[in-house]
């Protein structure tokens, strides 16, 4: 009974922070000059109108469910992991690596290793803020933040080596082998891009579920989240959790990395696309760090892309006005998030005395 | 008769509970009235509600006849009331002077006149034979030597009504002896004490009147000459509580746990350890006592292996843990109940059944190579529920919204269904009521009787004297004398707390 209860009540903030998001996303509508309800009209119609709209929304998401999940996961553990930019970009690199220079496999075994391989390189680079942390306490927002501009630029040298790069004027690699190509889901929508890696990301969101809510690993996690002092006179250790926790999110981005490359773009391309990591962020603050909370809100994002892409087509709005409305969601959602976190804080002072 | 306080049908409401269910209190003139209650009987906030700090929801508070105005704010002191509270709201980078008269300085024109305000808190320490170095800083003060501060604080502010919320709690028994002469003497010139405490032997021992409170309503209050310790308990608790069956003691020599010459210095070089010797017996349960803060902590955290001390050696079973992890010490054999508990005990935030589990979850009996075992885990979680008659006996519930006598429970729970060769217990009634607090007690001397071993590190004198078979007392990071429960009394004990050799 009172599970329940508090189940639901869970989702009831993040909706009130949602509604208030709509009615002042509504306002600015307006003062532009312009009709909130027709612009809501093309949203939804360019989100969730027609089977195009779904499969480019369910696109959108993809690599924001990868990188929510590398947030929430490092997030349970009491850690903030910003570095899901520079992680998906050297998991990108990596895909893009194995994909073009390994040929001669069948496809099953190319993709599985191409992810792999992507997988491992964002936990590698995962791992470099996991253990600067655990072994000498340097705080891990810092390094993640450095190692995204630190990955931006090393994988920006290396593909303009002569090895990697295309021949041209543009710094990006060649296409994949075809044997590494994740295959579109064009049943949905002949055009789409979306592709195999959603439903990857789908797995990865019950697998890591099944990490964290039912797996020795995840009650440690968990536990050295919640309180890392009795965590470890519990004798969990706290330096492994932490470095395994960073190396899961690590893993997770980079397998976003790789969806991009194999399932989208077909070849690593210097600056590589950003800010899926940053956005990861904000997804798992909205799906409170929960994976399928992080589904959800992976969707969402997704769908204020794609609605976004089409407000942007359709009326005189500029494209623009949908990063405004995410920033005012996210605005809206951090709020609430810290106002339940302080309201806790208040009461456990009040009734600790 | 003359009451200098009335307070009449004061009721308190809290969100979640009725802190004062219309409670009635009078307070003679002159007296020392003890307020008794176990936790969370509401005491504290009758007092705030007396000194203006929290308003009532209903009633109403005489102080010499005025009622007091309960719509607007007042502060206590405006009718002769001061309070010293349960932790002390002092300024450590102050001076004792400085921090007495913070608030009403007398003034020389635009200055301090720091003359006169000395000349004044000279004469009430004098007055009282209080005495505290007025030029120190608090931070380098004892707890003793700052709620004495506290004291001449309220004193200086011209209070004729001084309440104190357990101020014993923290102190020596010396200490408690002479604040007891302290309060005398404010007694025999005319003011009036009321003071909190739940240790009854002293109410018996100074009070001149008590009222017992249980569970936000008023029980009682009578002369104490017309009740005794027995009488109160049962008063505080509501049932009576039987006395602690005798230790059947079997002690062998062979040790358990032997801790050789062990050190710890900081990292800022301080030395919080000294030369610590000492063995426990198979059955024996060892108590360590002191006053707070002299090194019980440390030493807990290196026995649990959470800090490697910088010299010596801690043998458990025969084997050198010194350097083992807290994990493999706790698969040898020990378990242990730490002195904080919601820092250290538990994780607030989960469930009561996963700080069940909480460092046993790698027992086979829990959890595969990869997953937990939902089913055992739950399981065991419903049987330590009802065996230790945790409230409310919800495993679902969050633990951190527990009382702390069940929250303490709970480790208890977890901790001895490991069952260890060794208990290492810190605190482990601290602040828990008498029902609780007896339950522990149990559960030590059952650890015990059964011939494994309980190393009990307590700050509660009565406690290490009713439950160890010897006790070691520290001071400052060393053990300056150790012995048998036979030689121990409080007088002894209390002279090493403070420092004086065996
Ligand atoms: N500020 C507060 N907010 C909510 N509940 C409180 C507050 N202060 C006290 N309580 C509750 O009121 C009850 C009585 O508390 P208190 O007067 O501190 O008891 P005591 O001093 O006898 O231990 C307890 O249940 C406590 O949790
Ligand atoms: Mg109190």
């Amino acid at each position: 009974m009172m599970m329940t209860r508090s189940r639901l009540a869970g989702f009831v903030p993040p909706l009130i922070s949602l509604l208030l998001a709509a009615a002042v996303s509504a306002v600015v509508i307006l003062a532009l000059g312009e009709d909130p309800l027709n612009i809501g009209r093309v949203m939804f119609s360019g989100s969730l109108g027609s089977l195009r709209s779904i499969a480019n929304t369910l696109e959108e998401a993809t690599p924001l469910i990868f990188t929510g999940l590398c947030v929430a996961v490092a997030m349970k553990c009491g850690l903030f992991n910003i570095g899901g930019e520079g992680q998906l970009v050297v998991g990108a690199f990596a895909a893009a690596w194995v994909g073009v220079k390994l040929t001669g496999l069948d496809p099953v075994s190319h993709v599985v290793i191409c992810i792999a391989v992507a997988g491992m390189a964002g936990a590698m680079w995962a791992l470099i803020a996991g253990v600067l942390k655990a072994r000498f306490g340097a705080h891990e927002v810092i390094n993640t933040i450095m190692l995204n501009y630190v990955a931006f630029i090393v994988t920006n040298y290396l593909v303009n080596l002569a090895y990697f790069k295309k021949p041209g004027q543009i710094p990006q690699t060649e296409d994949v082998a075809g044997t590494a190509l994740l295959p579109r889901l064009d049943f949905i929508y002949t055009y789409t891009r979306l592709n195999l890696g959603f439903i990857l990301a789908v797995l990865a969101v019950i697998v890591v579920f099944l990490i964290l809510e039912r797996s020795k690993l995840g009650f440690e996690i968990r536990s050295v989240g919640l309180n890392p002092l009795a965590s470890r006179a519990s004798g969990i250790s706290v330096v492994s959790n932490t470095i395994i926790a960073m190396a899961i999110g690590g893993f997770l981005a980079g397998l976003g990395g790789a969806e991009r490359v194999l399932g989208v773009h077909k070849h690593f391309i210097s600056p590589f696309p950003f800010g899926y990591g940053f956005a990861g962020i904000a997804v798992a603050l909205l799906g409170r760090n929960k994976p399928f909370g992080v589904l959800l809100a992976a969707i969402f994002f997704g769908a204020l892309a794609s609605g976004g892409a089409q407000v942007d087509m359709e009326t005189r709005v500029p494209r623009e006005l949908v990063t405004v409305i995410q920033a005012i969601v996210i605005i809206f959602v951090a709020c609430e998030y810290l106002v339940t976190k302080m309201g806790i804080r208040i009461r456990g002072v009040a009734t600790s005395e | 008769m003359d009451y200098v306080v009335r307070m009449k049908d004061i009721t308190k409401r809290f969100p979640r509970v009725v802190a004062n269910d219309r409670v009635n209190l009078n307070i003679k003139e002159g007296e020392i009235h003890a307020l008794v209650g176990e936790n969370g009987a509401g005491k504290s906030t009758l007092m705030n509600v007396l000194y203006g700090l929290t308003r009532p929801d209903g009633g109403e508070v005489c102080v010499r006849g005025d009622v007091l105005p309960a719509s607007t704010g007042f502060l206590g002191l405006d009718y002769g009331i001061g309070m010293i509270h349960q932790h002390f709201m002092l300024i450590g980078q102050f001076t004792a002077l400085e921090n007495i008269i913070l608030g009403a300085e007398p003034r020389l024109g635009p200055m301090l006149d720091m003359r006169k305000a000395r000349d004044r808190v000279q004469n009430l320490m004098d007055e009282y034979g209080i005495e505290v170095d007025l030029d120190r800083r608090i931070d380098a003060l004892s707890v003793g030597e700052e709620q004495r501060v506290e004291i001449l604080r309220v004193l200086y502010r011209d209070a004729h009504i001084i309440i104190m919320d357990e101020p014993t709690a923290v102190l020596t028994p010396q200490e408690t002896r002479s604040l007891f002469s302290t309060l005398k003497m404010l007694t025999q010139s005319g003011r009036t004490v009321v003071f909190i405490t739940h240790k009854l032997e002293e109410v018996m021992a100074m009070a001149d009147t008590v009222t017992v409170m249980r569970a936000g309503s008023m029980i009682g209050t009578m002369p104490i000459s017309e009740t005794d310790v027995a009488g109160l308990a049962e008063m505080m608790v509501g049932r009576r509580i039987e006395d602690m069956p005798e230790r059947d003691a079997d002690i062998t020599y062979e040790h358990i746990l032997k801790i050789e010459d062990v050190s710890l210095r900081s990292a800022k070089g301080q030395q919080l350890l000294t030369g610590i010797s000492l063995e426990v017996h198979a059955g024996e349960i060892f108590g360590i006592c002191g006053v707070d803060g002299n090194g019980q902590d440390e030493l807990f955290e290196v026995l649990i292996g959470l800090r490697r001390p910088t010299q010596g050696r801690v043998i458990f079973l025969e084997r050198d843990i010194t350097h083992d992890p807290t994990s493999r010490r706790l698969k040898a054999g020990m378990a242990h109940i730490p002195p904080d508990r919601i820092r250290m005990g538990l994780v607030g935030d989960f469930t009561v059944r996963e700080n069940l589990i909480l460092g046993r979850h790698t027992d086979g009996r829990f959890s595969g190579r990869v997953f937990l075992k939902a089913r055992a885990v739950a399981e065991s979680a419903d049987s330590l529920v009802r065996d230790f008659e945790i409230e409310p006996p919800v495993p679902e519930m969050q633990a951190g919204l527990l009382s702390g006598g069940n929250q303490q429970k709970v480790i208890a729970a977890r901790e001895l269904s490991r069952d260890p060769e060794l208990l290492i217990a810190s605190q482990p009634t601290r602040g828990l009521d008498i029902g609780a607090a007896r339950m522990i007690h149990d559960l030590i001397v059952r650890q015990a009787d059964s011939g494994q071993s309980v190393f009990l590190i307590s700050a509660d004198l009565s406690e290490v004297m009713k439950l160890a078979d010897r006790i070691g007392v520290m001071y400052r990071g060393a053990i300056v004398g150790v012995v048998e429960r036979t030689e121990a009394t409080e007088e002894n004990l209390g002279l090493m707390m403070a420092g004086a050799k065996a």
